[in-house]
């Protein structure tokens, strides 16, 4: 049943399975993971579909803080079991972190209520509501339906549609941190000790990693697309979980496109480009089965739309691709004269926001290279840690300095100050005491946190780009900031780094910080992007422009079902031109591949040609 | 035996790393209960957004956070009476404590 994926050469490169094996051999648990925009949700609710129409009950669960199942799935989803109307034998829930950690801290502060008084309540509730409470509860949640038999009962299935990669991971690697930890953790209070619970629930975590590494109950469906960066991912992934002992992977390659007319430069490129990253990892793709989803031209909102996506009958997924065509054209604003008011302050910071696969590392450098040729002074930073930033410019820029704020660098930086301003001044036993906290999850976090806004100081002084983290994690840290805020009014001023005291108003200041919100035109990335810009405006932000990205209305393809794609852009163009941006910036998809400082820069020249009349 | 009760105000954990900056004098203090404990000395410790119970349980605590309010925690009792509110122990004290506890504690 193998067919060959690509035949590079006159030599099979690498072969894949129909999907439908993916769901004939489907384990208890499954587990999607991929990065951000390879399609996870698409597809676990996909199988998930699959699973209950062949008579299975299913639960499907969603981790991820930017969960969009609801769209998806058209349905309000809590974070407890829901029936999905339309399938049977289907409920799905949806873990929200920052609902887990509020449910967590009304289980401690409740009780409270009427006892302590008001101010103490208060200063309890903030306490609770830092990053490890939310990262912490949302596991906690995360291992009870893993790790604890009874909360699962009645299903066949169990499928995660895991967070993006880098927060899988450490969701995924945290009970071996932990179960180290309590071994070790002798003396009480430490930063795991919101969790006042955790140590009963033991036995749980354990059951939960045990599950996990268990091949005959889990398996891990690492979903990448036929592109370098998606599939060095999944590469990374498949090698970092192999170390946990989680062996039992698949892969699936997920809009995968084949031209039907050759002669379209757009089409062509597309498909070569697709060609070229499997050829590039045919070796990584020979280590485990590889399934195969066609490139669909309809948007993957709604059940029988997710039926479609896994059906190999091009019928059915041409019966619900229409889309009505809206005749009028948005109004975008030049790339020039984004730039040209971007530079105009000739400082300051600019970062792309987004959700994760939109293409907001490419923007940054593409925004930082332009302003550099212009004659400035940029220093171009990525909070993300699985860009590459540095790939994408393989020649250097004069003018133009690129950074990384690595999680592991920072953190080891930041345990190094801490135990040199502090452990000289300790004896051996509070200094072992100061270790012990600083190993705990989140150190990562402040360090992290510290970094970005040391990177943000630097816009007084130059253009500083910055490409921030998946949107979840994004959020985490300017939640991070207003809390700090809160804080710095009973802490000595003095022991807070400036960059610190300074990030929040920086990034309110429309003329310091300019927010770019990048998304491709589909239903999710922009809408994810809409309520991200909400959670800006409610941190007292404002978005300056929206970049569109990746659209192929503007390419002049006559690909039948790139056109189609095109047409089904049309609404979300509309969308937001019309009612979410200020300004909005289109790029079309380009033939050529955006590495590299002209073929960056060459983005924001693209000719916008629309589409033929379908 | 000596017993020395802590009630922290409201924090991520004890030794302050989990904020923007260090204080160093947490992380001397967890330190220097770490000390006591192995002389023999008993080490009650209850951080307000942890074990808000014990603060309940205890009259004078509960009645100190009704006037006083959180912010001015800690209350640190050395037997059952009141050594310090609203700061923790500088090098002196804690020399002053570690004296009082270890000694009398070794000849009780």
């Amino acid at each position: 049943m193998e067919s060959p994926l690509y035949q590079g050469r006159g030599r099979i490169v690498s072969r894949s399975l129909p999907i439908q094996q993916l769901v004939d051999n489907a384990t208890r648990f499954l587990f999607f993971t991929g990065k951000g925009g390879v399609g996870k949700t698409s597809l676990s609710c996909a199988v998930a579909i699959a699973l209950a129409d062949a008579g299975k009950a299913v639960l499907l669960v969603s981790t991820d803080p930017a969960s969009n199942l609801d769209e998806v799935l058209g349905v309000r989803l809590a974070n407890a079991p829901t029936a999905v109307p339309g399938v049977a034998r289907l409920s799905a829930l949806n873990i929200n972190p920052e609902e887990a950690a509020r449910a967590y801290r009304e289980k401690i502060v409740g009780p409270m209520r009427g006892v302590l008084p008001p101010a103490a309540l208060a200063s309890m509730e903030e306490q609770l509501s830092g990053a490890c409470t939310t990262e912490i509860a949302a596991f906690d949640e995360f291992s009870r339906l893993l790790g604890d038999d009874s909360s699962t009962t009645g299903f066949d299935h169990v499928i995660f549609d895991t967070a993006p990669t880098g927060h899988t991971l450490r969701l995924l690697m945290l009970p071996r941190a932990w179960t180290g930890f309590f071994e070790h953790n002798t003396t009480g209070t430490s930063c795991l000790g919101p969790l006042a619970g955790l140590e009963q629930q033991r036995s749980v975590y354990e059951a939960s990693v045990a599950a996990l590494a268990d091949s005959k109950r889990a398996t891990m469906v690492l979903v990448s697309r036929a592109q370098n960066a998606a599939l060095r991912e999944a590469r990374r992934t498949r090698d970092e979980l192999a170390g946990v002992g989680i062996a039992n992977q698949r892969l699936v390659l997920n809009g995968l496109f084949r031209a039907s007319r050759p002669d379209d430069p757009i089409a062509h490129a597309l498909e070569q480009r697709g060609n070229s990253a499997i050829a590039a990892y045919a070796e990584f793709l020979g280590t485990l089965p590889v399934y195969e989803v066609a490139l669909r031209p309809h948007n993957l909102l709604g059940i029988e739309a997710l039926r479609a996506l896994l059906s190999a009958d091009n019928v059915a997924v041409s019966k619900i691709s229409r889309v009505p065509v809206r005749a009028d054209v948005p109004e975008f604003l030049s790339s020039d004269a984004l730039l040209d008011t971007l530079a105009s302050r000739g400082h300051g910071v600019v970062m792309t926001m987004g959700k994760g696969g939109v293409g907001k590392t490419t923007v940054a450098a593409a925004i930082a290279v332009a302003l550099a040729r212009r004659g400035h002074r940029v220093h171009l930073s990525t909070t993300d840690p699985a860009a590459h930033v540095v790939e994408a410019l393989h020649a250097d820029v004069p003018g133009l300095t690129v950074g990384r704020i690595d999680p592991a660098v920072e953190t080891a930086a930041y345990v190094k100050e801490v135990l040199a301003a502090q452990g000289a001044v300790l004896d051996p036993d509070s200094r072992a005491l100061l270790e012990e906290d600083l190993r705990s999850p989140c150190t990562e976090e402040i360090a992290v946190f510290r970094a970005f806004a040391r990177t943000v100081a630097e816009g007084g002084e130059c253009f500083v780009v910055l490409d921030t983290a998946p949107t979840g994690h994004t959020l985490l840290l300017l939640d991070a900031t207003e809390a700090y805020h809160r804080e710095l009014g009973r802490q000595a001023r003095d022991t807070i780094p400036e960059a610190v005291r300074e990030l929040l108003p920086r990034l309110r200041d429309p003329e310091y910080t300019r927010i770019l919100l990048v998304t491709l035109p589909e239903a999710t990335p922009v809408h994810e992007a809409a309520s991200l810009q909400e959670d800006l405006r409610r941190a007292g932000i404002e978005p300056f422009a929206w970049v569109i990205n990746q659209s192929f209305a503007f390419t002049g393809t006559q690909d039948p079902l790139l056109v189609r794609r095109g047409t089904n852009e049309l609404p979300y163009l509309s969308e937001v031109t019309g009612t979410l941006a200020h300004r909005t910036v289109l790029l079309p998809w380009s033939a050529e591949e955006p590495v590299g400082p002209s073929a960056l820069v060459a983005l924001f020249h693209s000719k916008l040609t629309p589409l033929a009349n379908p | 035996m000596k017993t020395i009760q802590v009630f922290d105000p409201p924090m991520c954990c004890s030794t302050g790393v989990c904020g923007p900056a260090v204080d160093p004098i947490l992380p001397q203090f967890a330190g220097f209960l770490h000390q006591l404990k192995s002389h023999g000395v008993t080490v009650e410790r209850y951080n307000l957004a942890q074990q808000p119970l014990a603060f309940v349980q205890k009259p004078e605590v509960k009645s100190f956070l009704e006037k006083e309010g959180a912010d001015k925690l800690p209350l640190i009792f050395i037997d059952g009476r009141l050594e310090l509110q609203g700061a923790y122990p500088d090098h002196e004290k804690r020399v002053e404590w570690s004296l009082r506890c270890i000694k009398e504690g070794d000849e009780s």
